[in-house]
């Protein structure tokens, strides 16, 4: 690193994992700053929770290197330990321990001195809104409280960075909202750095500073979200859905003015990149009237995330998202969340 | 040395957080204790005996005699009289007889005469302690009837006097020690392999692993907790067990101490097996599938519950690297025989050793890293 640069909380020079054949990471650098929220964004098995273990001395990392916080994951494994904070994808506290109790545990694991411990928790518990149940069991919980939980628990040790792998899965959309606020709120009191994974477009979005779009084990793009909205060419959505469209309607989408891309999707709906959503909106609906074609449905949209990655990678997010929402955590048997 | 106790502490609030675990670990063996306890080992007592007597003379009366004899004192069966053979033989593959003696005619004749008469005894050999009880009760009786009814004056035969060290045991009380082994594997099988796969199986290790504790830190205090459960389990089923079958010995100071080391090594034994064996697995049901052969595999021969020695040479080779032979062993010698520590010395012994070793050669294939 340069004398005069800020040394990064995070920096990643082309790392890469393999299992015997297969390449689960393939070559990903990237630095973040301190006090940064960076998001890595991609679609299940892309490798973003492999890349999230490296770094956080999970698994061994088979080539490159990765410097937490100044520490080599592979050479001072520990030092990065003690720096950091993990909050892994599934929920991991004990259902059979109390609140506190979990936040106890890992407080010793921790070697966080007794003297800091009580006070430590008590911060967090009102920090993560769970004061009031600090004597529940964990069963009992909702997965949003499981999940506040968890949060307090990975800063328990008042780390420097902050990784979440998938924060969000699972939780419904209030929780959500819910977890995001607490999450800003916590980088802003705490000044943390944060290393976010998922793969909902609108949490990435609303949440980091910067976004890693990762596909098949590559890093397709690096910026933050408005600077990869505006690398796409187009900067409105219109989507219509049409009663009868034939064959030949791609083609002559794609000649209404500003149009960049036309993308056919499933029961007549076509999917517009356009640099101008009010005229070409006028041309469609023009060009529908004089084709005696019925518009079922129009829509008219700033270029989102979901936009940039399929860009990007050639694929919707979206289908993928429906196959992630398929997976939840098995609950233990006789134990509702 | 903090951190590992954060793991035992974690591991022993769940534990008593779910007694049930307890309850399951000691269920299997006190039950197996009060069935097998009293269901062998008794005497037959009350069968049934079909008489056919072909003679009816006064040497068959002397027969007669003796069967009444043994129905009012030691009760091993009582008689039917039969007139027919072919009926008595019927009931006993039927099973409404357990035997039947075939008396044959000119029997008092014959004896008089010295011409070695034959009494038939009608068994089912399908049941083994049956057969065996009634040709054990025949043949004394028979032998009481060769007695002369003169003796000599010099007797020429060697008689054989057995001297028995301890009180006639019970079989409940011969099966006690197998039974408290049994708890302690059960509890170590439970409450350490299958937890231990199932947090892991959870991610609850994943959420281990990102924090600074070391290797040996958590092997010891996944070791130290599941040791604990194992200690805790095996010294209620020696208290319950004890009461169950009335042996006392275990209020002696000396004697609970000798038996708290012996449960210690033994859980620490246990232990150390069952981490080697689990070190990695990733597969919840693994455990479990293998909880039964397991059992059968360790318990059966180890003694606990009919002596090493009946077994075949290859059988005996497994009871010899088995540790639960050496928990059995060392404590039927503080329970029955009040051996002291020199009886048990070489099971303590092999039980710490046992542990010791198989945790050795867990610790380096336990992985730091998923």
């Amino acid at each position: 690193m340069n004398a005069g640069k800020p040394v990064a909380a995070i920096a990643v020079e082309n790392i890469v994992k393999r299992y015997g054949d297969f390449e689960a990471v393939g070559g990903i650098t990237f630095e973040v700053a301190e006090g940064e929220i960076f998001g890595l964004l991609g679609p299940n098995g892309a490798g973003k929770s492999t890349l999230i273990r490296m770094m956080t001395t999970l698994i061994p990392v088979t080539g490159g290197k990765a410097i937490i916080a100044g520490y080599d994951v592979s050479r001072e494994p520990d030092a990065v330990r003690r720096t950091i904070g993990v909050i892994p994808q599934a929920l991991t506290s004990d259902v059979d321990l109390t609140v506190e109790e979990n936040l106890s545990i890992y407080a010793k694991l921790y070697e966080v001195p007794k003297a800091e411990r009580q006070r430590s928790i008590e911060e967090l518990l009102e920090a993560v809104d769970l004061l009031k149940w600090r004597g529940a069991q964990t069963k009992t919980l909702s997965g949003g409280m499981r999940r506040r939980l968890e949060i307090a628990r990975g800063l328990i040790h008042n780390p420097r960075i902050f990784f979440l792998d998938e924060p969000t899965t699972g939780l419904d959309p209030v929780s959500r909202v819910a977890v995001w606020e607490m999450l800003n709120h916590l980088k802003n009191t705490r000044h943390l750095t944060m290393l976010i994974t998922t793969h909902y477009m609108d949490e990435a979005d609303r949440l980091c500073d910067r976004i890693a779009i990762v596909d098949h084990g590559k890093l397709v793009a690096l910026d933050t979200p408005m600077a990869l909205k505006a690398s796409v060419p187009g900067t409105n959505v219109v989507e219509a859905q049409f009663t009868h469209a034939s064959a030949e309607w791609p083609a002559r989408l794609k000649q209404l003015s500003g149009v960049t891309a036309v993308e056919s999707q499933s029961a007549g709906m076509y999917r517009l990149l356009t640099s101008n959503g009010s005229l070409t909106t006028t041309q469609l609906v023009e060009m529908a009237v004089n084709s005696g074609e019925t518009i079922k449905s129009l829509s008219v949209q700033n270029t989102t995330l979901d936009d940039v990655f399929v860009h990007y990678t050639g694929r919707q997010l979206r289908d993928e998202q429906v196959k992630a929402l398929g997976f939840v955590m098995p609950p233990r048997p006789g134990v509702q969340p | 040395m903090k951190r590992m106790m954060a793991i035992v502490e974690r591991e022993m609030r769940k534990f008593f957080r779910s007694p049930a675990l307890m309850m399951v670990s000691m269920m299997l063996p006190l039950v197996q204790l009060i069935i097998l306890g009293n269901a062998f080992g008794g005497k037959i007592r009350g069968a049934r005996m079909g008489v056919v007597d072909y003679d009816r003379g006064s040497q068959a009366l002397r027969i007669h005699e003796a069967f009444d004899s043994i129905a009012v004192n030691i009760r091993t069966f009582t008689t039917v009289a039969y007139d027919d053979e072919q009926k008595a033989r019927e009931d006993v593959r039927t099973g409404k007889l357990d035997g039947a003696v075939i008396i044959p005619a000119q029997y008092s004749r014959r004896v008089l005469a010295g011409d070695s008469p034959a009494i038939g005894l009608v068994v089912d050999n399908s049941d083994q302690t049956m057969s065996n009880s009634l040709e054990a009760e025949m043949q004394s009786l028979v032998e009481a009837l060769n007695a002369p009814v003169i003796q000599q004056k010099v007797v020429q035969q060697i008689a054989l006097e057995i001297v028995e060290l301890y009180p006639y045991v019970e079989y409940m009380k011969y099966l006690l020690s197998g039974s408290i082994a049994l708890a302690m594997y059960v509890a170590v099988m439970i409450g350490g392999g299958m937890l231990y796969i199932d947090d892991k199986a959870r991610g609850v290790h994943e959420g281990y692993l990102v924090t600074p504790i070391t290797k040996l830190e958590l092997v010891l205090g996944l070791n130290l907790a599941g040791a604990i459960k194992a200690v805790l389990s095996g010294v209620c089923l020696t208290v319950i067990g004890s009461l169950l079958a009335g042996l006392g010995v275990i209020f002696h100071p000396i004697t609970a101490m000798l038996l708290f080391l012996l449960i210690l090594s033994t859980s620490i034994a246990f232990n150390g097996m069952m981490f080697l064996m689990m070190v990695r697995v990733e597969d919840p049901l693994v455990p479990r599938a293998i909880f039964g052969v397991l059992n059968t595999l360790l318990f059966f021969p180890s003694g606990a519950i009919s002596p090493v020695s009946g077994f075949p040479k290859w059988l005996r080779a497994i009871a010899v690297a088995d540790p639960f032979t050496y928990a059995v062993h060392g404590f039927k010698a503080i329970l029955l025989k009040d051996g002291g520590l020199a009886a048990i010395r070489m099971d303590l012994l092999f039980l710490f050793g046992f542990g010791i070793v198989t945790l050795l050669i867990a610790t380096p294939l336990f992985k730091r890293t998923l």
